[in-house]
């Protein structure tokens, strides 16, 4: 269990990141030009309406109190009301972080389902020519703009085939699904391109790891090797590196999410940048980082529970 | 593939460097035909790539036009010609800036650790679990659209790798002998740092650069897909993407072939990292 402590003090170390992260989405939600109130009201404004509506959502007091009562607001769970849509931004939040959720999750999942057995290939049959085609596919793979590859797949599976929904997300369930189909195969062909690439590599250094030797001098059969001992242990930087690019793949979905016209949190972000939406903005910002901490967070907690000689 | 093979059968010989040199080789190819390209598109494109011919509008690819034109009869070969000078230009100075400063950071933090290092590995924390996007769009919106901003941008995030990458190398060379040496001969912490330190260390720091470029270069596509960055009507592969989106049904060939040229100068960076890393025996 002693392997296990870093899950206590860990929180306590992340606090300082996630401050951090609070105070420069602050000031920069706040640099930008403009006054939110002013842009919100337009030619209706007159000098009183504005006063009362910037004491109202409390823009009047000093940038200290706004942030000090920011802060609170995070602690008490609440995140402040939406100047746009004049509803509490939680609630905002709640009900756009779901198609986020499914589209990161989903592509997270159909990735390694394409990178795990692709990489196996290619490192079992080294050097031979279908090892070649798996690296030339996943050096290409790097290099498509997903926004490209989701026109294309567009073109292809909607409008050609007829197959799946254009754009938008659906109210049922299996509806849901329909059209987070394409969205899911644009950014898992991408991410099983680097994660590919990434196992193929650990996979061939761990073929020759004492403990494979070790298994292998026990008499147990090739494949059960391959499956027991070298793939978990294979699967370790693949993880660590799906998780350190878990803040690019959140980002990466806002695009995603503005070609397929998808309700997530992307949508609400890009938004609440260009009215100037502070209190959507800064939760958010909070809502991602806190994602990509606690993912990190997790890959730690599975690093250590695959492999027992990992100490953090 | 062409190209592979040739290149396969004239380096086939040399086992040792076999593995390396095909993407070395097919990299630098890539990336040499697309600077030449972007050099000398005054000559290569036989239209200006913003000029509108109503005559002409959404024409397929035929002799005339090779990749056919968009709704403002503006030649597709032309446009992709001229916007290999603008995605070059993102590539480049969207790594370079961070490459400076990451290089500079990763050093001073390596070379004197203590207090300073714990510092800066902090905010490498913070900038790596910083929402990428967030920081991007606000300073786009600070700054206002355009090129320069995006730049700022990447300079912002993309400097923590190269500081890792760095700093990493310099806690095991500031103990090796020859730094040792170059301490004990009273030489300054500057002197020391970057011509006897950096030298040795800076190898990684070159071949992730190059992958670092692919990355920068989908971004600044994106960027300027969703409008934030190269404006109309300058020829620009993700201004191209963005302006076909529309007319994907009826002219297939205004996205496609724009998006195939960032996948192929994508892949010259791609291969020339992977030619780079297993020349120069640096594993990314």
């Amino acid at each position: 269990m002693h392997r296990y402590r870093f899950i206590l003090y860990r929180p306590i170390q992340l606090l300082p990141v996630l401050i951090g992260i609070s105070v420069i989405t602050f000031i920069l939600v706040r640099s930008i030009p403009g006054d939110p109130v002013r842009a919100l009201l337009g030619a209706r404004g007159t000098p009183e309406s504005i006063l009362r509506i910037r004491a109202q959502f409390g823009l009047d007091e000093s940038l200290w109190t706004q942030y000090f009562y920011f802060v609170k607001n995070l602690f008490h769970g609440e995140m402040g009301k939406s100047i746009l849509y004049k509803v509490d931004v939680l609630k905002l939040v709640s009900t756009r972080i779901e198609p986020t959720i499914i589209l990161v999750g989903g592509s997270v999942l159909l990735a390694l389902l394409i990178a795990v057995p692709l990489a196996s290939i290619a490192a079992k049959y080294r050097g031979r020519p279908v090892d070649h085609i798996i690296r030339m596919l996943s050096t290409a793979g790097l290099g498509f703009p997903a926004f490209w590859l989701a026109i294309m797949l567009i073109l292809l599976f909607s409008v050609q085939l007829d197959l799946f929904p254009v754009a938008g997300y659906g109210k049922t369930f299996s509806e849901k699904l329909h059209h987070m189909i394409l969205p899911w195969l644009t950014v898992a062909l991408a991410l099983s391109a680097v994660l590919t690439r990434n196992l193929r590599a650990s996979i061939l250094a761990e073929l020759h790891s004492d403990q494979a030797t070790a298994a292998r001098a026990r008499g147990l059969p090739e494949n059960v090797v391959f499956w027991r001992h070298v793939m978990p242990n294979s699967l370790i930087p693949t993880i660590n590196l799906l998780a350190v690019n878990i803040g690019w793949l959140i980002s990466g979905t806002v695009v995603i999410e503005s070609v397929f016209a998808i309700p997530g949190m992307g949508q609400l972000l890009v938004r609440g940048i260009f009215t100037r939406d502070y209190m959507v903005v800064q939760s958010v910002a909070m809502t991602f980082a806190c994602a990509t901490v606690f993912v990190n967070f997790m890959a730690d907690v599975l690093t250590v529970t695959i492999d027992p000689r990992v100490k953090l | 593939m062409i190209l592979a093979r040739s290149a396969n059968a004239r380096l086939g010989w040399r086992l040792k460097f076999d593995s390396g040199m095909v993407p070395l080789a097919m990299g630098i190819t890539i990336l040499g035909s697309w600077l030449l390209i972007a050099i000398f598109a005054p000559l290569l494109a036989p239209y200006d790539p913003i000029l509108q011919d109503a005559a002409v509008r959404l024409k397929p690819p035929s002799m005339a036009h090779p990749f056919g034109t968009d709704n403002f009869g503006r030649d597709i070969l032309s446009r992709v010609i001229w916007g290999a000078r603008i995605d070059l230009q993102i590539a480049t100075f969207g790594v370079v800036f961070a490459f400076v400063i990451g290089t500079i950071v990763g050093s001073i933090a390596g070379y004197f650790g203590g207090w300073i290092d714990i510092m800066f590995m902090r905010l490498i924390d913070i900038v790596l679990a910083f929402p990428f996007l967030v920081l991007m769009l606000t300073i786009i919106v600070i700054l206002g659209p355009g090129l320069g901003s995006f730049y700022v941008a990447m300079a912002l995030v993309g400097w923590v790798s190269y500081a890792r990458l760095i700093r990493a190398q310099f806690l095991v060379l500031k103990n090796a002998d020859f730094a040792v040496a170059a301490v004990s001969l009273g030489y300054s912490h500057t002197r020391v740092m970057f011509r006897h330190l950096l030298p040795n260390a800076i190898l990684s720091s070159i071949v992730f650069s190059m992958s670092d470029a692919v990355l920068v270069l989908l971004n600044g596509a994106a960027i300027s897909y969703l409008g934030l960055g190269v404006q109309p009507p300058t020829a620009e592969w993700g201004i191209m993407i963005a302006e076909g989106q529309g007319f994907i049904t009826i002219g297939w060939w205004i996205t496609t072939f724009p998006g195939i040229a960032i996948v192929v100068l994508a892949m010259g960076f791609s291969m020339l990292a992977d030619g780079l890393g297993e020349v120069l025996g640096v594993r990314e």
